[in-house]
């Protein structure tokens, strides 16, 4: 970094980010942590108190089974992704400048789509009058069109449609800075694309994908909407009944403790791979 | 890695990203109240009712105000925080990023929560501001990364000679280094306008059901009876985005905004 020009008087500019930040968004956190301790009453939102009756629900196989759901799918969406996201960019980052912008244009498309949008869109094309089932009765893998939706398979895809972008946006930077020599040398001693793939640009890449990993994970256990529109109820993630206790069952200080759980798990997995990060960096 | 095979497999990704977004499209011309693909027919009637039915141009109507507000609520945080941050740097600085970009990293859920019991308190639950400022601040990191961006691409000698011939602070800001970072300040607030008319859980947690917004609009319908409208407020947002992010490609270098560097490369 070059040397900083000494601007005395800059500090006054930070001061309306700061205050807006930590009006809206300290304190709300801070409410937030302070409802999860306070009892529901019921026809109003919440009695202030210290309570500990929401974290220890916790506990109860309800709640296993939940966070069982929310881990595994996301592990699941996640894998999938990066195996698909991994290749895809490396390819694109190669692709000459005008069509690498189209791909990188119509992937930010699809990032900035609602969760509204892709659930619709899939259980659109899932879907019996207008899915991809006319397309099987066509080619005629099937007699009559079904409905695949909603089912496990549905909200997976969903899932791997939602974290796709992110995933391709992650690992852009890194693989389109990437030395092209290093493949190269591999082609030239003999070794195959594929094997000059596998051997010299992935265990380049590690770290990045762990990168991608973690974060379409903790991205895809903030999905609320996929679940409900593309799954059944008992593929309700995390995130589903924090907004359902919320909203529908108007037990805040419950929802806020799970909201709490939710972060802390978020926060715990952000931490973990950056950790990983600087200690792969120092043996460097 | 080149030849028909990878440019196969990228073919067969797009055609997975684009195949949904396809049958929505195909779906919004049907001809009859019914989702259909093939489309039966062609008609426009299902886009027309966007504007003409009151309950759906009311959603957009609330859509747009919203996203054009927190767009630029958003962007008159991160501007000054970008630059405070660029000219000072150091620990406090990193501090202030990190916080403006946390509301956007955090789980959404979470986000919406303590949005939701924050405007409990405060008294305004259920209104249209709330979702407007609680949106401002939740896209703060798109301006922020993409205004930074442009500030690290400022050449610091050139200030110096603006500095050296007699301009102060302001004027360098103004006439320097505004000109300089411009495309990077609008496709920030691009993105994050973008990504407010796309925003669903902050907008129905906040005020879900007295501001409602054209996403809420949606999945309300979606529960309670399909109807070809939502197909055509779908490719509706597609194409904002697709218009928006291709401007964006058009007027700045996409790639250096996603982090390629390519051009700085030794």
């Amino acid at each position: 970094m070059s040397s900083r020009p000494e601007q005395p008087g800059s500090w006054p500019l930070a001061l309306f980010p700061a205050a807006a930040l930590i009006v809206f968004f300290i304190i709300p956190f801070a409410i937030m942590l302070a409802v999860s301790f306070f009892r529901r009453i019921e026809g109003g939102f919440f009695e202030p108190s210290f309570d500990l009756a929401n974290y220890l629900r916790f506990l109860s196989p309800f709640f296993g089974k939940i966070l069982l759901t929310s881990l595994s799918l996301s592990a699941g969406a996640a894998a999938i992704v990066v195996a698909i996201a991994f290749p895809f960019t490396y390819i694109v980052s190669r692709m000459a400048r005008r069509a690498q912008t189209m791909v990188l244009v119509f992937v930010l498309s699809v990032l900035s789509l609602s969760e509204v949008i892709i659930g619709f869109a899939w259980s659109t094309l899932l879907s019996r009058t207008a899915g991809i089932g006319n397309l099987f009765v066509w080619v005629g893998l099937t007699d009559a069109p079904q409905a695949y939706t909603p089912s496990l398979a549905a909200l997976v895809v969903g899932l791997v449609y939602l974290g796709f972008p992110y995933a391709v946006l992650t690992i852009y930077p890194s693989v389109s800075r990437l030395d092209p020599e290093l493949p190269e040398a591999a082609r030239m001693s003999g070794a195959s694309p594929v094997a000059a793939f596998l051997s010299v640009t992935l265990p380049v890449m590690r770290r990045t994908i762990t990168g991608a990993l973690i974060l379409v994970f903790v991205f895809t256990l903030g999905a609320y909407l996929l679940p409900q529109v593309l799954g059944r109820p008992r593929h309700w993630t995390l995130s589903v009944h924090i907004t359902d206790q919320a909203i529908f069952q108007s037990n805040l200080p419950f929802a806020a403790a799970m909201a709490m759980f939710l972060l802390l798990v978020s926060l715990a997995l952000v931490g973990l791979s950056l950790a990983a990060g600087a200690d792969r960096e120092r043996r460097r | 890695m080149t030849g028909w095979s990878s440019r196969s497999f990228v073919g067969a990704v797009l055609v997975f990203l684009a195949a949904p977004l396809v049958v929505v499209a195909g779906v919004s011309v049907n001809r009859p109240k019914q989702l259909l693909f093939p489309p039966e027919g062609f008609s426009l009637h299902w886009y027309a009712e966007l504007f003409a039915r009151s309950d759906w141009a009311n959603a957009l109507t609330n859509s747009v105000i919203i996203a054009a507000l927190a767009g630029l609520l958003a962007v008159s945080i991160a501007l000054p925080l970008a630059y405070f941050i660029w000219s000072r740097g150091g620990y406090w600085a990193r501090a202030l990023f990190g916080l403006g970009i946390a509301p956007f990293m955090l789980p959404p859920v979470v986000s919406a929560l303590g949005f939701m019991v924050f405007w409990i308190s405060a008294g305004l639950y259920g209104h249209v501001l709330g979702t407007i400022v609680s949106h401002g601040i939740f896209l703060i990191a798109l301006p922020l990364v993409t205004i930074s961006l442009g500030l690290e691409a400022v050449d610091r000698p050139l200030l110096e000679a603006a500095r050296t011939m007699g301009a102060n602070r302001r004027t360098v800001f103004l006439t320097v280094i505004l000109p300089l970072i411009r495309p990077y300040v609008i496709s920030g607030f691009a993105f994050a306008a973008v990504v407010s008319l796309n925003e669903y859980i902050i907008a129905y947690m906040v005020a879900g059901f007295t501001a409602e917004t054209l996403p809420i609009k949606i999945f309300n319908s979606l529960r309670y009876g399909y109807t070809p409208t939502m197909a055509s407020a779908a490719v509706l947002f597609v194409l904002v985005a697709i218009v928006v992010f291709g401007m964006v490609a058009r007027f700045g270098d996409l790639p250096r905004l996603l982090g390629a560097h390519r051009s700085e490369e030794p």
